[in-house]
């Protein structure tokens, strides 16, 4: 599976991330080369073959639907960039 | 007093041979004498040592000392530890002190260990060589020019330095046993679920598990019974008896069936490498246990399934960096897509980057049934291999990784030849499985670990087998020249 410049832009733009143009090559020919790796699951036959999400098939477990967390805001959000009024900032986001 | 076992601080502590401040005062100094050498710490907590030192001598004045109280202990810094700087080795968490504690540091705590600081470790824990960390690779203590390992290799690299006696680290993929083998100590990777994940930076969930990094396997034994255990706040703990990890390491090896996968023994492996886990194994078998050749097919098939599922799983997990509430902001962002976009393309290096965008690929409209379902269905035939192994054998053992430790940047933008060299210990994350590397000699100069995989639940198993081994070889002694 080879990929280009314009799928490696697509892929960063989905996990929002910002990449240098000087990097594209780099980027290109790394995953390329990793999901040419990751081709190889095609040889394998899993006909029938349930997915395994939990190593152990372990089943969620679940508590009671109660209030157990204390109010901790202003501890919390210390390690904020940017807070104000016990909220979080972030850029203008509607006109 | 840094060549003794836990064992042996235990009871130099108890004999009042010396106190809980003079130990700690000694690995401190030690620490500031010959890190520059290794790196193996990214936060060195004197202060707050001390006093945990000075508080564990006055426990112990009451009587109230357990086995493991005020023995002084690393953390990878992975693991939140409140009002301490937990960086994961990342830019993006540089500026980041947890506000709460992990259950694995709480629990060291509470056995009145004593935190010397915070390792070193490859980004998010993403690599096998510690080359990826922000804070600078760690360097091999046996080598400087050569890699420890990852990621946890600060933890691997301070164990075998002796500039602590023991550390924590955590195994995704093999992030525990392949820089405890390359370093030459003891590192166990306990069954998934066995210990908490709750307030260890999360990389992939159904696959990440914290364990011990030790001189020997008795006192990876001693802080298993510290750590391991059901926790209600990791939903993904598992509810069954915890073992006294040190009440069967003496138990004998006569019938102890070994299964040899010839997987595990195939092109790829380095030769003198080989030669050391062969007469490893040689050894077990004067130890009345009996050998057989066993197959572990989908061995190949663990690295493309583990480096779908892995950076899927990542992809998410990561989404959580978003310069809101916690870690890097880039500056004056003109919008809130160019917040997100640049506060993570700033605070993420290039290999965080790369798993990221691979996972979301696989996750993505189109790719999710060709590559994530379909790792996970390989995955199942993967943790069947095992299943039907287990069956014939007690036990399986091999090498942990293919080749000692190879050069500082030898592998640099080449990721690929970085992911095949866990070939041996993928399949047992992606199983769920516990696993076990001792200190097995030397192979090209280097040191080099014997791996044995347990079924679930068997780390006394794999302790005991691990003890009786250091009991008639002293790999495990070994520490580097000028750390000595």
């Amino acid at each position: 599976m080879s990929i280009d410049h314009d799928q490696v832009a697509k892929i960063a733009e989905l996990a929002r991330l910002k990449l240098e143009p000087s990097q594209m090559d780099q980027y290109a020919e790394n995953l390329s080369s990793i999901l040419d790796l990751a081709d190889q699951l095609q040889a394998a036959d899993t006909d029938g073959i349930e997915p395994l999400a939990n190593p152990l098939d372990a089943e969620q477990r679940l508590r009671a639907d109660k209030v157990t967390e204390t109010n901790q805001r202003e501890h919390l959000q210390k390690n904020a960039p940017s807070t104000e009024a016990g909220l979080f900032l972030v850029p203008k986001v509607i006109e | 007093m840094h060549n003794k076992t836990l064992a042996e601080l235990a009871d130099g502590l108890k004999s009042g041979e010396f106190s809980s401040v003079e130990l700690t005062t000694h690995y401190l100094d030690r620490i500031k004498s010959l890190d520059s050498q290794t790196n193996a710490f990214i936060s060195v907590t004197e202060e707050q040592a001390l006093s945990q030192a000075a508080e564990a001598d006055k426990t112990r004045a009451a009587g109230d000392a357990t086995a493991l109280t005020g023995i002084p202990i690393a953390h990878k810094d992975i693991f939140c530890t409140e009002g301490v700087k937990t960086s994961c080795g990342s830019k993006m968490l540089d500026n980041f002190i947890a506000p709460y504690e992990s259950t694995v540091t709480e629990k060291c705590n509470n056995s009145g260990l004593i935190m010397l600081g915070k390792t070193n470790m490859d980004e998010f824990a993403m690599g096998s060589t510690n080359e990826s960390s922000f804070y600078g690779p760690t360097k091999n203590p046996w080598d400087n020019t050569k890699i420890p390992g990852g990621s946890s290799g600060g933890s691997a690299a301070a164990v075998a330095a002796r500039l602590a006696p023991i550390a924590t680290g955590t195994d995704t993929g093999g992030s525990i046993r392949q820089p405890a083998s390359m370093c030459g100590i003891t590192g166990l990777k306990p069954t998934y679920g066995r210990v908490s994940r709750w307030g260890m930076i999360a990389f992939a969930s159904s696959l990440d598990q914290a364990g011990p990094m030790a001189q020997t396997a008795e006192d990876a034994a001693m802080l298993m019974n510290s750590i391991a255990g059901l926790d209600h706040k990791d939903s993904t703990s598992i509810d069954t008896p915890v073992d006294d990890y040190t009440a069967n390491l003496n138990n004998g090896l006569e019938g102890l069936r070994v299964g040899l996968p010839k997987e595990y023994f195939a092109e790829g492996l380095d030769d003198s490498v080989k030669t050391v886990i062969e007469s490893a194994i040689k050894e077990m078998e004067k130890q009345g246990a009996i050998l057989k050749e066993i197959s572990l097919a989908t061995t190949s098939l663990s690295i493309p399934a583990y480096y779908v599922i892995a950076p899927a799983e990542a992809s998410a997990n990561l989404s959580r960096f978003d310069g809101v509430r916690f870690g890097h902001r880039c500056e004056d962002p003109k919008d809130l897509t160019d917040m997100y976009t640049r506060t993570r393309g700033e605070g993420f290096g290039d290999e965080v980057k790369r798993r990221i965008m691979v996972g979301a690929y696989a996750l993505s409209a189109g790719y999710y049934d060709a590559y994530y379902k379909k790792a996970q269905q390989v995955r199942r035939l993967i943790k069947n291999d095992f299943i039907k192994a287990f069956d014939e054998v007690d036990v399986i053992a091999g090498p942990t990784a293919p080749t000692t430790a190879f050069g500082l940047g030898s592998i640099k933008n080449d990721p690929v030849a970085m992911y095949l060299e866990d070939i041996f210990t993928l399949s047992v994350n992606l199983a769920g499985l516990p696993a076990i590397t001792v200190p097995a000699g030397f192979a090209n100069g280097m040191p080099t670990g014997l791996q044995l995989i347990g079924n679930y639940f068997q780390e006394s198993k794999l302790l005991n087998i691990g003890h009786k081994y250091q009991q008639v070889t002293d790999w495990h002694k070994k520490t580097p020249e000028q750390f000595a």
